[in-house]
């Protein structure tokens, strides 16, 4: 084991312990806690926006999936990215002025309808639960590939962590501590990347696709973990070991799915319904993830809502540079990973594995890993922190006197189900249910939002319609894709990249109930169109 | 920017639970004062000049990066097209994007501000 990894991260852990230590002396309640972020600069809080929002689906997913299928799957960087875009074209600065600190608040606040609220933390929970599953999963997948112990205990104890710091308040989602996180994931996966880059100078700049087929750089030896095929003719048995001298082929293994050949090179691999579905799924949802919300009501007004958008697509672009670049590398270093399957490890073993198992190359693995800890942290704690408040004050509605014990069983029942979820659900790519977790959003609450700020005639009937037939029908492709059975090829990818037709759906049944309906538009709709989106200056 | 505005009265909000409880009322007050058809009209006006602007940004996204999967499969040769000994698709998706998607953002702030100021400065003409 690297000796510099356990150090590393008890480093990264007593930082965020006492950045977060010296950010509550400013903070002790709730509404301290808001007060003093308004006084943030737009910078600050873009950093800690960013550093909530940059999760292990970035961090490790995305590299991963360059690794396994090439050029098609950075629509997934790019649209995570362009979610933003929406966000601030579409949704910053009114929602800001709205006052609404949640999804379901701002049902209340735009459509004063409780059957919707209702419905919109149903849709707040699933979608939090959703998006917490992956964290655990890359969580207990760096454990596992770290320490050689099980996948299940790292995403047990990771998912144990988060719950008791949350419940006990030990990492609120404070503006420091989150944009520290946000700097430290990116200079974890930035200074290595200088040194990888530089290695792969004086190796003589090996090419990343050559003729023949990823080959092997290194002499390498592979343990297979599945019954399989090698090349569709030599049988492996589970245990295996396999041994192969570097300039060797890598071999395709017929249980894990990846490009060999040139294929990885262009697009095409995905079908353009596939592709558009997931540029509809990211651009567009978001604006519907609830931890991503609640942190604009740090911004002082609409207008630094707008400038701290504007900040976060720049940070968030200049991070996706990154991750990219680790996949290409991958391909050079580490190919024993395109037969073992475990693609989502690349950027925590490319580092040793191109610079060798000297000390720059432990540190620099011991760096990436203390990124990678950054990267569940502050997701899980964010995102945990917003579906427990929903629980709180939605659920469990204790009234005006909800105490913290109140709070810490909210937390609790928000915990369990995901990481009970990520203990069975192992195998799926971190990203893809991170995927399925921005088409759910993009189907309901991107609608709701969009239609709710620049059209007067929405009601609340057509936003109820709107949110279960085409959020429901989000909802019930992920759960079939998760939990159900395989399924035909045709349907499988209308029903594992739903976002292309669910998206719509929901719009057109929004916007067409509540063409039936519109003697129930609000009474007050003009002014609360005013409140959204007129400046504050005027206000008065 | 504009002289900043007079401090105005500080409006504590509470966490989700309140904006039910308060039924709007006292919020929406405020606003309502000046519900006139005219100052309905302005609202509308600068909604209207907003949700252009934006849609005019998104039909230039779209237009950037939304028709590549199309023209990578109508087009086949410039999936192999090289730029710097980089394949143009990976320039294109891996880095160019996130500097266009900036470049995008950065229009839009800068000229929806321009319509807020255009309609306070509407608002707040001295009376005739």
């Amino acid at each position: 084991m690297n000796p510099y990894l356990a150090p590393g991260l008890v480093v990264v852990v007593l930082l965020t312990v006492a950045i977060g230590a010296y950010g509550l002396r400013f903070a002790r309640t709730t509404s301290d806690f808001l007060v003093a972020s308004r006084s943030v600069s737009p910078s600050w809080n873009a950093a800690a926006i960013s550093g909530e929002y940059l999760s292990a689906a970035s961090f490790l997913g995305v590299a991963g999936l360059v690794l396994r299928y090439g050029v098609d799957v950075l629509w997934y960087p790019v649209g995570f990215a362009a979610g933003y875009l929406a966000l601030l074209l579409f949704v910053a600065a009114p929602l800001r002025r709205s006052g609404a600190f949640t999804l379901p608040d701002f049902c209340q606040v735009r459509l004063k309808s409780t059957v919707l609220r209702r419905l919109a933390t149903a849709f707040v929970l699933f979608i939090g639960c959703l998006y917490l599953l992956p964290q655990l999963q890359g969580a207990g997948l760096t454990f596992a590939t770290l320490t050689g112990g099980s996948y299940a205990w790292g995403a047990l104890i990771v998912g144990v962590v988060v719950t008791a710091n949350v419940a006990f308040g030990g990492m609120r989602a404070i503006t420091f501590v989150q944009a520290f996180q946000y700097w430290l994931k990116l200079t974890a996966l930035a200074v290595p990347m200088i040194f990888l880059i530089l290695q792969w100078q004086s190796d003589g700049r090996p090419a990343v696709t050559p003729p023949q087929g990823a080959v092997f750089h290194t002499a390498t030896t592979v343990t297979i973990e599945q019954d399989a095929v090698l090349d569709g003719t030599v049988q492996v048995k589970a245990g295996e070991t396999l041994r192969y001298a570097a300039g060797d082929a890598v071999p395709a293994v017929s249980t894990v799915d990846a490009e060999f050949g040139q294929a990885w090179l262009s697009p095409g691999r995905e079908s353009l319904f596939a592709t558009y579905s997931l540029i509809l799924a990211t651009f567009l949802g978001t604006m519907g993830l609830p931890h991503v919300l609640v942190r604009f009501y740090t911004n002082p007004d609409g207008a630094s809502a707008r400038r701290t958008t504007l900040v976060v697509l720049a940070m968030v672009g200049l991070f996706y540079l990154l991750p990219t670049l680790y996949g290409v590398l991958g391909r050079i270093y580490t190919p024993q990973l395109l037969m073992t399957g475990n693609t989502d490890a690349v950027v925590l073993l490319l580092p040793e594995a191109a610079l060798g198992g000297g000390h720059l190359g432990r540190m620099l693995g011991a760096l990436v890993t203390a990124g990678a800890l950054a990267a569940f942290l502050s997701t899980s704690s964010g995102l945990l922190t917003s579906v427990a408040g929903v629980i709180f004050t939605d659920v469990l509605r204790p009234g005006r006197n909800g105490s913290i014990r109140d709070f810490r069983v909210a937390t609790l029942l928000a915990a369990v189900v995901p990481t009970g979820l990520a203990l069975f659900v192992s195998d799926m790519d971190v990203s893809r249910v991170v995927g399925l977790a921005f088409s759910v959003a993009a189907s309901s609450f991107c609608p709701l939002l969009v239609l709710g700020i620049w059209w007067r005639g929405l009601t609340a009937a057509g936003a109820i319609a709107g949110l279960i037939v085409g959020g429901g029908a989000a909802v019930g492709s992920v759960l079939l894709t998760v939990l159900g059975p395989t399924l035909h090829v045709g349907i499988a990818e209308f029903v594992g990249q739903p976002a292309a037709w669910t998206v719509p759906l929901s719009f057109l049944v929004m916007v067409g109930v509540s063409l039936f309906t519109s003697r129930r538009v609000p009474g007050d709709v003009g002014a609360t169109m005013l409140r959204l989106h007129a400046p504050e200056s005027l206000r008065s | 920017m504009a002289v900043d505005p007079p401090p105005r009265p500080r409006t504590r909000v509470v966490l989700a639970d309140a904006a039910g409880r308060r039924g709007g009322t006292d919020r929406a007050r405020a606003d309502l004062h000046e519900q006139t058809p005219i100052g309905e009209a302005l609202v509308k006006g600068l909604m209207r000049a907003q949700l252009a602007l934006a849609l005019r940004l998104a039909l230039v996204v779209a237009a950037g990066l939304g028709t590549l999967p199309l023209l990578f499969v109508a087009a086949p040769a410039v999936g192999g097209f090289k730029v710097l000994g980089i394949h143009l698709p990976w320039l294109l998706l891996g880095l160019l994007s996130f500097p266009f998607l900036v470049g995008v953002g950065a229009a839009y702030v800068r000229w929806a501000e321009r319509n807020e100021q255009d309609f306070t400065a509407l608002i707040r003409r001295p009376e005739q």
